[in-house]
């Protein structure tokens, strides 16, 4: 299994080949559009993050020590920026999780789609993964 | 007739590239760009003249006070209104709602009154109401709307009745860009003495206003949507309103005389401007509302509706896009939305292009739902736009299709 650090920088490789923002889209449109489809009993009020203009489901369940989320969102930019959220933080343990900050985000350019006023639930979508991880943490005694 | 290019040159931040070309700028219904004149005034008065106003007796505090006075008198010939002192400055057209939900709710409106607004309300025209509904228990109605984004007035009979106590109507909507015929309104709602407010944020900018003709009883607008500075508005109302109405705030400048026991009020209009008001603010609008007069209303409104027409139509031939209300007079703000395409990734992808427009609500919920839908992307322009600028974000438009497809 490979740490989220290591996660991250092949997440910053894999942008670097792009010469503009049409190919960093085009590719987070493509990431979104492969992944896996959503489990839709998931797709409960429980589980909705509400941005001001788009809408994010997370689901979670934790199996043998780690903890795999599940997530969709209606917008495809935000979409895709789940596909990579997802995997950095999905099949990590919990302690890992919460130590874990999307720093590549940042370097990919793609950081004003993490900032509290942009309202497309991202911010909230992390908090809530940490929740999820705090949470199990407590509860097995991590 | 309008000198697009020299309009342009006074607004400084139209210039500027942001990631490959000038900005293209079709969010003017959240905030308009501001001209050089503002700009330079708001600067002036800062570095030379900065003191209190109403209270300093010496050369500064005079010339403030003078400044302050006359960006009074300007706004009171702008909107044509009969006293000076029925011009209330406030922070914004939100404040100025809920002064008047608070103060005229307080004089006027008892258990089981009726409060009348439409469902193309911005937010700002529908809280207040219902704060004021929660406090006194008193009842908010809706005037419904039609399908082409229109109030329905078959039905202002059935809504306003003689338990309504007030009617809170959109000059504009924010949203679809629908001119509502608020002379019909405000003729039906005399006709039953019932006051009604205008809430003229998108209002002011865009069409004439002349609240005596109108015969509005209080009339709301933002500044900032109208070339002058933020965190100021204005209130008008008439006379006999705002002197039946107790004050909204306490503070100084708004009491004659202050004991523990009793306070006596200051006259209007300083009887609802209390503590220290933003002056500057004021005076930069008084700056904004005389270069939209020097340009000329009519020049600018005629080439208003000849962009408008213009985006309208070209929006119309392309077979992907669905606008939402098609009234029969409107402003230049069309909202819409491309087949499949989420209104959030359409905002995105046209912000990389240089574009900026607004996407999601837009703060009229209710609106979108009686639409179904969630969000929209909307442009709005005004006079500083071009043809030019249209013809991009049309290409644009399409480019986005392409590419997500």
């Amino acid at each position: 299994m490979k740490t989220t650090d290591e996660i991250q920088k092949e997440i910053v490789e894999e942008f670097e080949g792009f010469e503009d923002w049409i190919e960093k889209y085009n590719y987070l449109m493509e990431l979104a559009k492969n992944l896996p489809p959503f489990d839709e009993k998931y797709r409960k009020k429980e589980n909705l993050i509400e941005g001001c203009q788009s809408q994010v489901w997370l689901g979670a369940e934790y199996k043998d020590g780690k903890l795999y989320f599940y997530a969709d969102s209606d917008a495809l930019i935000t979409k895709g920026i789940i596909a990579l959220l997802l995997r950095i933080f999905s099949g990590q343990s919990p302690n890992d999780i919460l130590q874990t900050e999307p720093w590549c985000i940042d370097k990919i350019g793609l950081k004003a789609h993490l900032t509290p006023t942009r309202s497309n639930g991202l911010v909230s979508m992390i908090k809530q993964i940490k929740m999820y991880a705090l949470a199990y943490k407590t509860k097995y005694n991590l | 007739m309008l000198d697009v290019s020299k309009v342009r040159s006074c607004f400084p931040i139209l210039n500027q590239v942001l990631y490959k070309r000038p900005i293209v700028y079709f969010d003017n219904a959240a905030t308009t760009q501001k001209p050089n004149v503002v700009i330079n005034t708001t600067t002036e008065y800062y570095t030379k003249y900065n003191s209190n106003i109403h209270r300093g007796v010496y050369y500064l505090s005079e010339k403030m006070t003078e400044a302050y006075n006359s960006a009074r008198l300007i706004v009171k010939k702008f909107i044509n209104a009969k006293n000076v002192h029925e011009i209330i400055f406030t922070s914004g057209t939100t404040e100025s709602i809920n002064l008047v939900a608070f103060s005229f709710g307080e004089a006027f409106i008892k258990e089981g009154d009726e409060i009348v607004i439409s469902l193309m309300e911005h937010h700002s025209n529908i809280v207040p109401w219902q704060m004021l509904c929660e406090r006194k228990k008193a009842k908010l109605k809706v005037l419904p709307i039609t399908f082409s984004g229109e109030l329905d007035f078959s039905l202002l009979p059935v809504i306003i009745t003689d338990k309504t106590k007030i009617v809170a109507i959109t000059h504009v909507s924010n949203t679809m860009g629908t001119v509502n015929n608020i002379k019909e309104v405000i003729k039906y709602a005399h006709s039953l003495n019932i006051p009604v407010l205008i809430d003229g944020a998108q209002g002011i900018q865009h069409q004439n206003v002349n609240v005596q003709e109108l015969d509005c009883d209080f009339y709301a607008f933002s500044g900032h949507k109208i070339y002058g500075p933020t965190g100021i508005g204005v209130l008008y109302g008439k006379e006999k309103w705002l002197e039946a109405m107790p004050p909204y705030k306490g503070g100084g400048d708004m009491i004659k005389t202050v004991t523990f026991e009793k306070t006596t009020y200051n006259e209007l209009p300083f009887k609802f401007e209390a503590g220290t008001t933003n002056f500057i603010g004021a005076i930069g609008l008084g700056t904004a509302l005389k270069f939209v007069e020097e340009l000329g209303k009519e020049n600018i409104f005629e080439y208003e509706n000849q962009l408008s027409n213009y985006l309208l139509n070209k929006l119309l031939e392309l077979d992907f896009v669905r606008i939402i209300g098609l009234p029969e007079k409107r402003t230049s703000i069309v909202s819409f939305l491309i087949n499949n395409i989420h209104h959030f990734d359409v905002g995105m992808m046209l912000d990389k292009m240089d574009i900026a427009v607004r996407t999601g609500s837009h703060c009229t919920q209710p609106l979108l739902k009686f639409f179904g839908i969630d969000g929209t992307v909307r442009a709005s322009l005004t006079f500083y736009n071009t043809f030019d600028e249209i013809d991009y974000f049309i290409e644009s438009l399409k480019k986005i299709k392409e590419l997500f497809s």
